[in-house]
């Protein structure tokens, strides 16, 4: 990439706003219109911030949070994506599942959180399960789009070739549909990456980063939250980025089933 | 950048049955009615069997009951007006900011790159996390609450207004001042227009946003009434019955967005003025 006056333009107003910006906080934060409780220098944030990682807690807490993703997003992944593939493929199934997910749909994942709390009592199965229903249903409708928008000439090619139900499904419907099912799996990821926290928050469980921001605010620890409202951001961040992103490129991308416009 | 791939995942909810060709319509009724049915009898049975404590897993006469009474006695349309007031506050400050925002960002060169630093900054955070902040600087409450639903939900607004204007051909702005469109008839006819199918998106985005943050704010902000709190407070009491009721307003208003509120707008201007099919 060379770098052209345009870009070098963006990024020294970029980052000159930045600048401004945390110069404006600072001084409002050091002039003490607000309690320094509810509004800490940036000083204090990065001491909290470092101080936080030497000691090792907020990578504890992060984990905590990735875990319950993880475990969540694959139940989600290993439901969805076969369960996507069905209602593509047979009728009845979709005419049976179809209704019931319009009807769910609505219900943001968070109103299941006190039943859950119940069913499940505090603590990660409450997290795990609303990881799960928020990203189940990207996954599962992404997957049908996929598989019902396989263009059904390469499947007659494929099938005038020769090719059995068996590689007709490996090699022509899954690829094809590949691009929505790793969209699928991206927006699941943002959505889980969402109802993790507001569940950590409500369903207590001493581990966790939505948990910590919650905790801070009884102790009017506005630094912690602001550090770990930046991890969460940051983890959030890398996962779309690097993960799905090379998952994108050494997929579709290399496969030729999605241009990248170069602009 | 990739050529983008439409999903409709992002509405909150997806297509209903569609009828098939010559299906007669009480049959698309009787197969959209089955799953509800099936599901519904495997929790009776599951309920009356009593492998989980009643009070934990209700049978749906009780639910009904639930309702029924909630209803009569005006506690659910009690909360359910406080969230949609909420939501429409919320809402309509992320419009307003959003858009206005998203146009500047679009139009103007300096306000976009001093603009995009902290708006993508700020934007991937998810929502919820930034509500003991907020809750913090503005209190419990109602304040709190509306600020947080505009704040998150101005986000794909503002993104979605600004590609929108970015995306209004050239041409179509050219040839409008070369027939002497002034700045603001060039703004009202052409621009907004144009970018109007963006701005519907991103609107409709931003609703759905806004509902799915609504709930579990205000299960945060100890506001006096509203459907999150209902269903959060239900848990003290073990009343999952009530819960099951609140979640099933919540779905009631979450459908009645989708399909009496955005696809009528888009029906009505976008698709009418052939933007969009």
């Amino acid at each position: 990439m060379t770098i052209s006056p345009e870009l070098t333009r963006r990024l020294v107003r970029g980052s000159l706003t930045l600048v401004v910006l945390a110069a404006i906080y600072e001084a409002v934060a050091r002039a003490g219109f607000f309690p320094p409780a509810l509004m800490p220098p940036l000083s204090v944030v990065a001491g909290t911030l470092y101080a936080s990682f030497a000691d090792g807690t907020m990578p504890l807490h992060a984990l905590y949070t990735m875990k319950r993703v993880l475990i969540g997003g694959s139940l989600a992944v290993a439901v969805g994506l076969p369960l996507g593939i069905a209602m593509a493929r047979f009728r009845p199934v979709e005419h049976f599942v179809m209704p019931l997910v319009s009807a769910l749909m609505p219900i943001p994942s968070l109103a299941w959180v006190p039943v859950f709390i119940l069913w499940f009592g505090l603590g990660d199965t409450v997290a795990i399960a609303i990881v799960f229903y928020a990203a189940t249903f990207p996954m599962l409708l992404n997957t049908w789009t996929g598989v019902r928008s396989v263009n059904p000439l390469w499947l007659r090619a494929a099938g005038a070739m020769g090719a059995d139900e068996r590689a007709l499904f490996w090699k022509v419907m899954i690829p094809a549909a590949s691009p929505f099912i790793i969209t699928g799996m991206r927006q699941a990821f943002l959505r889980a990456w969402i109802a993790v926290v507001g569940a950590e928050m409500l369903a207590a469980s001493n581990w966790g980063l939505g948990w910590v921001i919650f905790d801070a605010k009884e102790f009017l620890n506005t630094d912690v939250m602001l550090v770990s409202l930046a991890v969460i951001g940051a983890i959030g961040l890398v996962f779309e980025r690097l993960v799905f992103g090379s998952l994108e490129r050494t997929t579709v991308l290399r496969w030729g089933m999605v241009r990248a416009t170069k602009g | 950048m990739y050529d983008t791939l439409t999903a409709p995942t992002d509405s909150l909810s997806p297509a209903a049955p569609t009828r098939a060709d010559g299906e007669p319509l009480w049959r698309v009724f009787a197969r959209t009615l089955f799953p509800f049915v099936v599901v519904g009898g495997i929790w009776e049975v599951v309920a009356r069997l009593g492998i989980f404590p009643a009070q934990l897993f209700p049978t749906i006469e009780q639910v009904a009951a639930t309702f029924v009474h909630l209803t009569i006695t005006g506690i659910l349309p009690h909360h359910a007006l406080d969230t949609a007031v909420r939501l429409l506050a919320g809402f309509a400050l992320a419009g307003v900011v959003g858009v206005a925002i998203g146009l500047l960002m679009g139009r103007s060169r300096l306000a976009e790159d001093i603009l995009i630093a902290p708006v993508s900054i700020v934007a991937p955070i998810p929502g919820i996390a930034y509500a003991p902040l907020f809750l913090l600087w503005f209190g419990l409450g109602n304040v709190s609450a509306v600020l947080l639903v505009g704040f998150v939900s101005a986000f794909p607004i503002i993104f979605n207004t600004w590609t929108g204007v970015k995306a209004v051909k050239e041409i179509w702005i050219r040839s409008a001042e070369a027939m002497g469109a002034d700045q603001r008839r060039l703004f009202v006819k052409v621009i907004l227009p144009g970018a109007l199918p963006y701005i519907l998106t991103g609107l409709r985005l931003g609703l759905a946003q806004a509902w799915r943050i609504l709930v579990g704010v205000e299960m945060l902000a100890a506001v006096p009434w509203g459907l999150g709190w209902l269903i959060f407070g239900a848990r003290e009491f073990l009343a999952t019955d009530v819960m099951l009721a609140g979640i099933v307003v919540i779905a009631v208003v979450g459908l009645a967005l989708e399909k009496f509120v955005f696809q009528r707008l888009e029906a009505y201007t976008v698709v009418r003025w052939g933007m969009m099919t």
